[in-house]
């Protein structure tokens, strides 16, 4: 697990974030594998080891925080960050079954930048589900272009929910009639949409969330996390195998709690600070030559006839 | 006494200035600002934060909103009769406050962020 709890420094000066990042730059990738509810890690030596977590039941990729539109120093070219990122997802040995979006597809809701967006990513030619995040939701419409393009068939402020080979996928929107003081927040409708999706479902479905803000308490003086997410937590505990996928925070932190596996996507576009690292959890500026250790996509695949869940994180820099 | 008045000068309005008369300056955030009528305040959105983050304006004025942040905010005051379009860097809002009492505010993007406008008559 990488928790914030786990950034302190040992007695060398080395954080285990650090470590981390530093085996991904070399070109490894983590291979988390969930069992019976408990998570091994593992590090992934090269294609090999990646194409073996992939083989036999479904694969999916995520694909988080594209933020179409950013120019800033921390990456002048988003848009060529995520062609990067489509160009690593067709260089897959195995073609994942669809791809999801966890949110912040653009950086300010502009039409130029979700059509910018839908070139490239169309590139993958793979199905995509999407979730918006608050940066999506910022038209004039306060999130009209975002549904009018990407919300067909979905409820309330794009929530939905669909099956594949035997697993139970549902994209919750969190970032939409935020409160003051708050954080992320899903509502009294959508809570009760997801009880009644949930109803009648067997506790040995496999159940995957995406979303686009964390939906636990990751860092509240940032506002990451999910102000109503313990009420989502309650409707997932008869499940035996719960994997909720975000993004929101641009960097990797995984927790697990009993039977579910919480785990947070790399950004395409541009990294962000250790929870509480940085005065404020604006872009982080990193070395032009680091910058793709820090951005990638992640991998997810579900063995069928058993449980193991494998999450692969490839970073930009090839891992 | 000249009272508080703010100053947006080329420090980019982070310094509230007391009066030169009494050749003092306060840093914003150590409390309650308070502005005088003539006075156009601009609050400096940096770091994820509104500086300062409590301001007293007589009615009638008209208080901007500056983001010098590389990421977009807005400005929502809590009882919804004014919602900003999204501020890229450098992109400014404004509202005139023409009634009295107490007005809590937030970014619609990071709710966490919190400011107050209190308007005196």
């Amino acid at each position: 697990m990488i928790g914030s709890d786990e950034n302190e420094p040992n007695a060398a000066g080395v954080t285990r974030r650090h470590a981390l990042e530093c085996m991904i730059w070399a070109g490894t990738g983590v291979l988390w594998t969930v069992s019976g509810g408990v998570p091994r890690s593992t590090l992934l030596i090269g294609e090999a080891a990646a194409a073996e977590a992939s083989q036999g039941g479904l694969s999916f990729l995520q694909l988080s925080d594209s933020h179409v539109g950013f120019d800033k120093p921390a990456n002048p070219n988003a848009l060529g960050t995520l062609k990067e990122a489509i160009g690593l997802v067709n260089a897959l040995p195995k073609k994942p079954a669809f791809m999801i979006h966890t949110g912040d597809i653009s950086h300010l809701s502009k039409a130029g930048q979700f059509d910018d967006a839908d070139q490239v990513i169309g590139g993958a030619k793979l199905n995509v589900h999407y979730v918006p995040g608050e940066h999506d939701m910022i038209d004039e419409g306060n999130g009209k272009l975002y549904l009018d393009r990407y919300g067909k068939g979905t409820k309330g402020a794009g929530w939905y929910s669909f099956d594949a080979e035997g697993v139970h996928f549902i994209g919750l929107v969190n970032v939409v009639d935020l409160k003051a003081g708050g954080m992320g927040n899903l509502g009294a409708d959508q809570l009760a949409w997801l009880a009644e999706d949930l109803k009648g479902r067997t506790a040995s479905t496999p159940i995957v969330v995406f979303a686009h803000i964390p939906l636990w308490a990751l860092y509240p003086t940032w506002g990451w996390g999910t102000q109503d997410a313990e009420q989502v937590l309650a409707l997932l505990r008869p499940f035996g195998s719960v994997t909720v996928l975000n993004g929101h925070i641009h960097q990797l932190v995984q927790k697990v709690e009993g039977n579910v596996t919480f785990h947070t996507a790399r950004s395409t576009a541009f990294p962000q600070p250790a929870p509480g690292a940085a005065a404020s959890p604006g872009p982080m500026m990193v070395a032009a030559d680091k910058l793709r250790s820090m951005l990638g996509v992640t991998q997810v695949a579900i063995n069928q006839g058993s449980e193991p869940l494998a999450i692969v994180d490839r970073s930009l820099a090839g891992a | 006494m000249k009272p508080f008045r703010m100053n947006g000068g080329p420090i980019g309005g982070r310094m509230i200035g007391l009066g030169a008369a009494l050749g003092l300056t306060l840093l914003a955030g150590l409390g309650p600002v308070r502005v005088e009528a003539a006075d156009s305040p601009t609050i400096k959105i940096e770091n994820f934060s509104f500086v300062p983050d409590d301001l007293t304006v007589p009615v009638g004025t008209t208080v901007t909103w500056e983001n010098g942040d590389d990421i977009p905010h807005s400005v929502v005051l809590s009882d919804k009769s004014f919602r900003s379009k999204p501020l890229d860097t450098h992109d400014k809002a404004t509202f005139t406050f023409t009634k009295p009492g107490e007005m809590q505010y937030f970014c619609g993007l990071h709710p966490h962020m919190k400011g107050k406008i209190t308007v005196v008559p």
